[in-house]
């Protein structure tokens, strides 16, 4: 069975721990064989959310604003640059019902 | 104060290319901060170097080089980490490198597209969208700005250092979108031409009815991207704020009043921007793949040809704001074409609509539908409703001579009630 952990911090605490920590937790999952991927993410300022109505994409800033839509899965895709991950994100069959939000991983400062 | 030639003829590279050449070292440099610093340092060479060396014959490849010497050179000092790193003491001379590299004209040009791309992309917030723009493309200051839209310098401030941030770290790519993006980004950017013009043209609150500056910085920015990407929707834009703009002189009283279109001296109308907004109206039309931008051009075009109010076309015009209501239908363009009609077929035809509107609970809150009402009511004798309407659109509106106006119309109001006939 595989699952998913999601990290959350209150925004003054995202440096709390340091990412030497984090990668040295890593390590050991990876080192153990049971680490699939892992990422750090940028803020929430970096977000952008993608959705599809009526065949038509719109961008907006920000996070996803509907509080009754709930995480439903995620894709760790790579892109060129933004314009690239929102024309993927605009693709994922979901983006007509509900919304992906598209958030830069950071590369832990190491 | 420097009456200096050679400082003068700096003063005048400055205004005449600053923006392009940020636009080039953004594109070189990767990097809204650096490249502005580093545009900084091409001037303060320039002021050094050209009194003793004369003006460069291409004085913007000149500083394009000259920003990105110094921007590289101080990257690499910063790499270093030398402490005996010292500005004031180092020579500041620079040498024009080899442009070819970046230089090309298409290139060159496009760059201020891509600048103004990126100022309007979607994944930026839509405020930060509008003062990055002005702060980058036009070259206002914050402080110009933030007093433009009423807003504390240091809010706006943190509203573009947020918009530089998303754009380096989310890596928002400084391009002109490909063709398959292009209509959904375009329609982004003309949004943020419309808005500045707008809130210059009918300012959304405060004392003043226009604020001039921030039209002008719009109808500049329309004229460029017209010049470099002459899609319709962009000349009818273009089209459509020229001849708003050619009204600016009549529309407000000499104590600052506003007049209604119906009462404006059409002599004071700006003829030269009228005839250069129909010429680029035709042209959109005839493209026939025109939007809504095009459509409200061609309805102002329309009052522009009429020598007084009475003698408007206004068949012509409802005409038009069918057109609009089938492109691009709103509560707000279905208004305006009540306005029409009650001109066409007389007020009863249009207060019958604007109240739809209102029965559905549409524009509820909107001064203008009130205010619209009110003179419909007016004007055929229905006092009472008339007051509720001026009432409520004056408990609305958040601008002082528009308050003043309605007021005034309210206060014309025959003060004794009509009494039943009976």
């Amino acid at each position: 069975m595989k699952y998913l952990c999601l990290v959350y911090l209150e925004e003054q605490k995202l440096r709390a721990i340091a990412d030497t920590e984090c990668m040295t937790c890593g390590d050991g999952f990876r080192k153990s064989g049971v680490l699939i991927a892992a990422e750090a993410l940028q803020p929430i300022e970096t977000a952008t959310t993608v959705r599809v109505r009526n065949g038509k994409v719109s961008v907006t800033d920000g996070p996803f604003a509907e509080t009754k839509e709930q995480l439903a899965g995620f894709y760790l895709v790579d892109a060129r640059d933004l314009n690239e991950a929102i024309q993927m994100a605009a693709k994922i069959p979901p983006a007509r019902e509900g919304s992906v939000e598209v958030r830069p991983v950071r590369e832990l400062d190491v | 104060m420097t009456t200096d030639p050679v400082h003068e003829a700096i003063n005048a590279v400055y205004i005449e290319h600053s923006r392009r050449v940020l636009a080039t070292l953004i594109r070189l440099l990767g990097d809204f901060d650096v490249a502005e610093e580093a545009l900084h340092d091409a001037f303060r060479a320039a002021l050094e170097q050209w009194p003793r060396e004369g003006i460069p014959a291409n004085p913007r490849a000149w500083l394009v080089s000259a920003g990105r010497f110094k921007a590289i050179d101080g990257l690499r000092r910063r790499s270093r980490f030398d402490p005996l790193e010292n500005e004031a003491g180092e020579r500041a001379d620079v040498a024009v490198l080899d442009t070819a590299a970046w230089a090309d004209d298409e290139s060159v040009e496009d760059d201020r597209l891509r600048l103004i791309f990126t100022c309007c992309h979607p994944a930026l917030a839509a405020d930060a969208q509008i003062a990055l723009t002005l702060r980058e493309v036009c070259g206002l200051t914050t402080e110009q700005i933030a007093q433009a839209f009423l807003t504390p310098a240091p809010t706006l401030a943190q509203r573009i250092v947020r918009a530089k941030s998303k754009i380096r770290d989310a890596r928002i790519p400084y391009q002109v979108p490909t063709p398959a993006e292009l209509p959904g980004r375009l329609d982004a950017v003309l949004r943020v031409i419309y808005l500045v013009f707008n809130e210059g043209y009918e300012a959304s609150s405060g004392q003043q009815l226009t604020r001039a500056d921030l039209s002008a910085e719009a109808i500049r920015l329309g004229r460029l991207v017209a010049e470099l990407l002459p899609e319709p929707e962009v000349l009818g834009l273009l089209a459509l704020m020229l001849l708003h703009e050619s009204r600016r002189e009549a529309r407000t009283s000499p104590s600052g009043e506003l007049v209604r279109l119906d009462e404006q001296d059409r002599s004071r109308w700006d003829r030269a921007l009228i005839a250069e907004g129909t010429r680029l109206v035709r042209r959109a039309l005839l493209s026939r793949r025109f939007g809504s931008y095009t459509i409200q051009a061609a309805i102002s075009a329309v009052h522009a040809e009429a020598p007084d109010s009475g003698a408007t076309d206004w068949n012509e015009i409802v005409g038009l704001y069918d057109v609009l209501l089938s492109t691009d239908p709103s509560p707000i363009v279905e208004l305006n074409r009540a306005v029409a009609v009650a001109m066409r077929d007389g007020p009863e035809s249009g207060l019958r609509i604007i109240d739809q509107i209102l029965a559905r609970g549409d524009l509820r809150d909107y001064r203008l539908a009130h205010a619209a009402r009110a003179d419909l009511c007016r004007r055929l004798g229905r006092v009472i409703d008339a007051r509720t309407s001026y009432e409520r659109a004056i408990a609305l509106t958040k601008q002082e001579p528009e308050r003043r106006f309605l007021e005034r119309q309210l206060a014309q109001l025959p003060t004794l009630l009509r009494t039943p006939s009976t």
